[in-house]
């Protein structure tokens, strides 16, 4: 495998170096850029190191050579207020934009779920919904595609360490984007979210539960394979993507309970919650980038 | 103990910690004819919402008899002197719900957070600050888990965000009277002195009143509790005991003694789905430390999985599991089974 789809990530924070060092083994994604705003950012350091080019300008420091440099996917690892803004920038370069703020401007993509149909329909902007989302919303989806789903409700325990300033700060888009995601791309009817920090020590694992509600009596069998099928493609990009316990069936209320390990690449083995995000963009990165080597898809701006 | 002259402010929690024994199902009628009844007797603020606050309408939970905003509509609007309070969870509820409780009446939001992670409140106590009028509390839960210091520190974050008023809260029902002492004495210092400190206490080690009295004398002056102990667990500080020995001991409640006694005995214990006490399983969660609203769902686990409702209260402790994750009570009771044998 020779030709790779160049990327830059803005961000080079937690999710960001972690997402470094996942694309640095893709086979369809070359990272060449790390953009920061502090001169003094370790993670700026660290992608320099690694041979990428780096600013502390923000995306303006990128944007004169990024067209030059055959930038074609970025990646926004920063926040939410300053997503907007970012993704016109880029796009106006000709790249696509992969959102891991929850600012949820672009469709939502989960990779195992609805990731062909986002870069089918040629999306310049896809937002990665949070990541309990990417945790929940595949086995929602597991379920409605067995039959119809009139509710879920997802409940993502975090450890307090591996819950940022963001998140805290500004908690309920957390609720809110998760639960209209169990909705938009998990197929239930209506959908509730829940999260809960626990700060124990040693830090504990993510821990996930789904619950959906069927309309009528759950297929019992059909669900469990649909489940079991679905948990194994989210394991194609977490390998830590494990199921703990069920389906549990108690008349039409589905339950399944999961754990989510990370791979430890930049973050610690148990905030599987950061590392699906990561993981999720950087297959979504990789799915666009078939697609551009294929020659099926050239990013333009608009 | 000498606190004779103080005056405290009581307030009820059969109509939301109550919410729990009652797996959610306190009809709006029944919420009414409690809440008149408790207007009548003079007791100050009494908070109305699902169990688990607002928003806490779920599967993980327990889908309520009916919606927090039927509920408050239906309360706030009966009552002449006593005000209505909500309880809100950041990560079950949201802004929004919060809007809307105070668009149905409500003159108190507390906010609740686990006790290390007041951070999550800023964004709902912001909110709250800039509604006019409105009584803001911060409220830390499983207090018992961090020492004063570190739960001072979390009271501050919440009092820099616009609290009024903190609570230290034993969730668990797990504190003993000098436990509430060295915790409450230590905010009563560190706090600004208009902010007000109040405790809310479980009774699974019967140290309801005992606690509740140690954190008057300490420095607070709000205190939680429900007529008959209608709450999670063994119950919360049983509020008519604790208004009787207030009088004894000459602390001004402002509440009619011999009403709140009728409204438990003759409103409040018929109500009940089983009697709300120290059982094995109550007494456990004090022991434990683990969060009161656990009860009920360790012991339908156990009776579905066959296995002891105490030893799974007891893992629970031993995992330091915080409130809210109701969730890993299934999963924790198939862990077991499975061990056991009794599952495959």
């Amino acid at each position: 495998m020779s030709k790779k789809v160049k990327a830059a990530i803005i961000g080079p924070g937690n999710i960001g170096t972690d997402l470094l060092m996942k694309a640095m083994r893709s086979e369809l994604i070359e990272p060449v850029w790390m953009v920061g705003v502090e001169a003094e950012s370790p993670g700026l350091k660290r992608a320099k190191e690694m041979g990428l080019k780096t600013t502390s300008g923000g995306v303006d420091g990128m944007l004169p050579t990024m067209k030059a440099d055959g930038v074609q996917i970025c990646f926004d690892a920063t926040s939410a207020y300053v997503h907007a803004e970012n993704s016109r920038k880029v796009n106006a370069q000709g790249a696509v934009m992969i959102d891991l703020t929850p600012a949820a401007i672009g469709p939502f993509c989960v990779p195992s779920v609805n990731l062909a149909e986002a870069v089918a329909a040629k999306a310049m902007n896809v937002n990665m919904v949070t990541c309990g989302g990417q945790a929940t919303i595949p086995l929602v989806a597991a379920v409605s595609r067995v039959q119809a789903v009139s509710y879920g409700e997802i409940v993502a325990t975090v450890s307090s360490k591996s819950a940022g300033p963001g998140t805290r700060k500004n908690i309920d888009e957390f609720t809110r984007t998760t639960a209209s995601g169990i909705e938009k791309v998990g197929g239930a009817a209506s959908g509730k979210a829940i999260i809960v920090i626990n700060p124990a020590e040693p830090p504990l694992i993510m821990r996930d539960t789904v619950h959906c509600l069927t309309v009528d009596e759950p297929d019992q069998e059909a669900i469990t394979r649909s489940v079991l099928e679905m948990i194994k493609e989210v394991q194609k990009y977490v390998p830590g993507y494990t199921l703990k316990n069920g389906p549990v069936f108690d008349g039409k209320r589905v339950s399944i309970y999961m754990e989510v390990e990370g791979l430890g690449d930049f973050l610690p083995r148990y905030s599987g919650n950061l590392d699906i995000m990561t993981a999720a963009g950087l297959r979504t990165a990789e799915m666009y980038a078939e697609q551009i080597l294929a020659g099926n898809f050239v990013p333009t701006a608009a | 103990m000498d606190i004779k002259g103080r005056k405290i402010t009581v307030h009820d929690m059969s109509l939301r910690d109550g919410m729990h024994p009652k797996r959610h199902q306190i009809t709006v009628a029944q919420m009414v004819d409690i809440a008149k009844a408790m207007d009548e007797a003079g007791i100050p603020l009494i908070e109305v919402t699902h169990g688990d606050g607002l928003g806490g309408a779920s599967v993980n939970y327990g889908f309520p008899a009916a919606s927090d905003e039927e509920y408050l509509t239906a309360v706030c609007r009966e009552m002449k002197n006593t005000k209505v309070s909500a309880l809100l969870l950041p990560g079950i509820g949201t802004v929004d719900h919060l809007k809307m409780a105070v668009d149905c009446g409500i003159s108190t939001i507390r906010v609740a957070t686990h006790c290390t992670e007041a951070d999550v409140s800023e964004q709902h106590l912001t909110m709250a600050s800039q509604i006019k009028g409105l009584d803001r509390v911060g409220f830390l839960m499983m207090a018992h888990m961090i020492e004063a210091d570190e739960l001072v520190a979390q009271l501050k974050l919440m009092e820099g965000y616009g609290a009024n008023c903190v609570y230290i809260t034993d969730s668990a029902g797990y504190m003993l009277p000098d436990d509430v002492t060295s915790r409450v004495a230590l905010a009563r210092s560190e706090l600004r002195p208009e902010t007000e400190l109040g405790f809310h206490g479980h009774h699974n080690l019967a140290m309801g009143i005992a606690n509740s009295l140690a954190a008057v004398a300490a420095g607070a002056n709000r205190i939680d509790g429900s007529l008959a102990g209608l709450g999670a667990g063994a119950g919360n500080t049983p509020l008519e005991v604790f208004i009787a020995v207030c009088e004894r001991m000459g602390v001004e409640t402002g509440v009619d003694l011999f009403k709140a006694m009728d409204i438990a005995e003759d409103k409040i214990v018929p109500m009940m789905d089983h009697l709300v006490r120290v059982d094995r399983d109550a007494l456990t969660l004090g022991y434990a430390g683990v969060y009161s609203s656990f009860l009920l769902f360790a012991k339908r686990s156990a009776q579905k999985y066959n296995l002891s409702s105490r030893d799974i209260l007891v893992e629970l402790g031993r995992r330091r599991t915080v409130g809210g994750q109701e969730d890993m009570i299934e999963d924790l009771a198939l862990d077991m089974a499975r061990a056991r044998g009794t599952i495959q």
